[in-house]
């Protein structure tokens, strides 16, 4: 990566604190390159209106760039165009599949499985879909290595099994899980598999049916583009079997009184009007990582990454979480510094104009399992540099100094 | 390091007040589960006084900075100057507080209150 890359945010530009910023919370929500700013703005003063329904010129446009955004997501994961729903971002999405699934699949008694390590928006949707349906909610062991247990998933799973809900790169322990390997377990048992892939879309090359799963979610806002777009896919044949999750405008064929007729996927889980601009300018955030590269915007998370982990690793205040290998995970570090609040840390640096996570990272039950409230973590996009993670490494050195 | 003024690194370092009472005539615990900050406040009054106050728990710096400082701002205090203190009141004594972490300064003051509180309907 270059210099060309970080002078397409201009967010970066500005100073924190009177310091530049050095924004290493991109796990939480990425920063937004110029092409996708202007793509929002564009669409707004040139061809807005609402889609699907226009007679008129203006809905035609705006219908077709809503439209060839899906279709460059799809090709961005290997999908069809019609496996692509739009959604609100990955939480919906969950909610929309832990809904669905629930209606269809999952009757009293059955099991569904998650793992510890879920963020809470591929936990608490499937603790409803349980609740609702008299089912049972298993989770899988973690492992202190940060990894899925193999064994105890295997034990946990039965033929009362009916939905997998696992997440592919952990948003705390940055754990690539390999999905094929437990997808294919899942499928054996006749269990659906559903995958949060929030963190790992946005970073390195993924193929939807390389990963054998049924439904993968993920969100814009991670992967360079807007907040209030996301993306479920679903198996063609699967999506066409599950029922609307919101109803209204755009999703029906038919509607009288007392019924009606759902449309075809995807419109079917589109009721309203969608959030068109966000749709159109995540397409243009999927043009901008096409042309740096998804190996290259893997490479180049895998090199912070090992960064960040020999500096934390080399620092004996700190305690890693995850595994030890950057092969093995995604763009981000958590950790801990000895006897010192995480809030502490992430204040403390904030005043350099250094942006990190202290808190759960909305993963309550992991931090349990490791028998911390929260912690520290620092997260990386294509725009991050060798000299930031210096400097974080440095200013951190200063909070110990400080309150150590 | 610039961040945390003086006042609230020495009340981190040095908890003045720091333990429980054997005799509380009122007690409250206040936790913000967002970062696992927990503060427990113990008061005995008497005759309308806080005769002694000492606060425990766990969490970040400036909860427990701010827990400290509170039970030296209202020893010996009558219970309704105690009350009476105000989150501003607390702020300006801990020498001011970055905007991002005023739940943390305000939340032994919460437990304060509601101890105080629980003394007087238990009287």
């Amino acid at each position: 990566m270059d210099d060309r890359i970080r002078s397409d945010f201009p967010i970066l530009r500005r100073t924190v604190n009177e310091h530049p910023l050095v924004y290493l919370d991109s796990a939480a929500t990425s920063m937004k390159p110029t092409a996708v700013i202007e793509a929002e703005a564009h669409f707004y003063r040139e061809n807005y209106a609402n889609v699907r329904r226009g007679l008129y010129q203006l809905a035609a446009e705006a219908t077709d760039l809503y439209e060839g955004a899906r279709a460059k997501v799809a090709a961005f994961i290997g999908a069809g165009k019609d496996e692509i729903v739009f959604t609100r971002g990955t939480t919906e999405a969950l909610n929309l599949a832990a809904w669905a699934l629930g209606e269809v699949r999952v009757i009293s008694g059955d099991e569904i499985l998650v793992t510890e390590m879920e963020h809470h928006a591929n936990l608490l949707p499937w603790q409803e879909t349980a609740r609702r349906k008299g089912a049972h909610l298993l989770a899988s062991s973690v492992a202190s290595t940060g990894e899925i247990d193999l064994a105890d998933f295997k034990r946990k799973l039965s033929p009362r099994t009916k939905v997998v809900a696992l997440v592919h790169v952990s948003n705390v322990l940055g754990t690539v899980n390999p999905i094929p390997e437990l997808a294919d377990l899942a499928r054996r048992v006749g269990a659906l598999v559903v995958i949060d892939a929030a963190q790992s879309v946005p970073h390195m090359p993924v193929d939807v049916r390389e990963l054998g799963a049924d439904l993968v979610a993920f969100s814009g806002h991670k992967m360079l583009g807007p907040t209030g777009i996301g993306v479920l896919w679903g198996q063609r044949e699967l999506l066409s079997q599950l029922p609307p999750f919101v109803v209204g405008g755009e999703m029906v064929r038919e509607v009288w009184l007392n019924w009606a007729t759902w449309d075809d996927p995807p419109a079917r889980f589109e009721g309203g009007t969608p959030p068109i601009a966000q749709a159109v300018a995540l397409g243009t955030a999927v043009d901008y990582l096409n042309a740096i590269g998804m190996d290259e915007v893997r490479r180049h998370g895998q090199e912070l990454t090992a960064l960040a982990l020999d500096g934390l690793l080399s620092r004996p205040y700190a305690t890693v979480y995850g595994p030890r290998e950057p092969g093995a995970r995604g763009a981000l570090v958590s950790f801990s510094i000895d006897g010192i609040h995480p809030h502490d840390v992430a204040t403390l640096l904030d005043q350099e104009g250094i942006a990190i996570r202290g808190g759960h990272h909305c993963a309550q039950p992991l931090h349990r399992r490791f028998g911390i409230a929260s912690s520290c973590r620092v997260s990386f996009h294509v725009y991050n540099t060798d000299r930031e993670i210096g400097q974080f490494l440095e200013a951190l050195d200063r909070v110990w100094k400080a309150l150590g | 390091m610039s961040g945390y003024e003086e006042i609230i690194l020495d009340h981190w370092r040095h908890p003045r007040n720091q333990g429980r009472l054997p005799d509380p005539t009122g007690a409250a615990v206040e936790a913000n589960p967002l970062c696992g900050d927990v503060v427990r406040m113990e008061v005995k009054v008497e005759e309308g006084k806080v005769a002694e106050v000492r606060f425990s728990g766990e969490g970040c710096a400036i909860s427990q900075a701010a827990a400290s400082l509170l039970t030296e701002l209202v020893r010996e205090k009558p219970v309704a100057e105690a009350m009476a203190i105000k989150d501003d009141d607390l702020l300006s004594s801990l020498g001011g507080v970055v905007k991002t972490r005023l739940s943390c300064a305000v939340l032994p003051l919460r437990a304060l209150r509601r101890a105080l509180a629980s003394h007087a309907s238990a009287a």
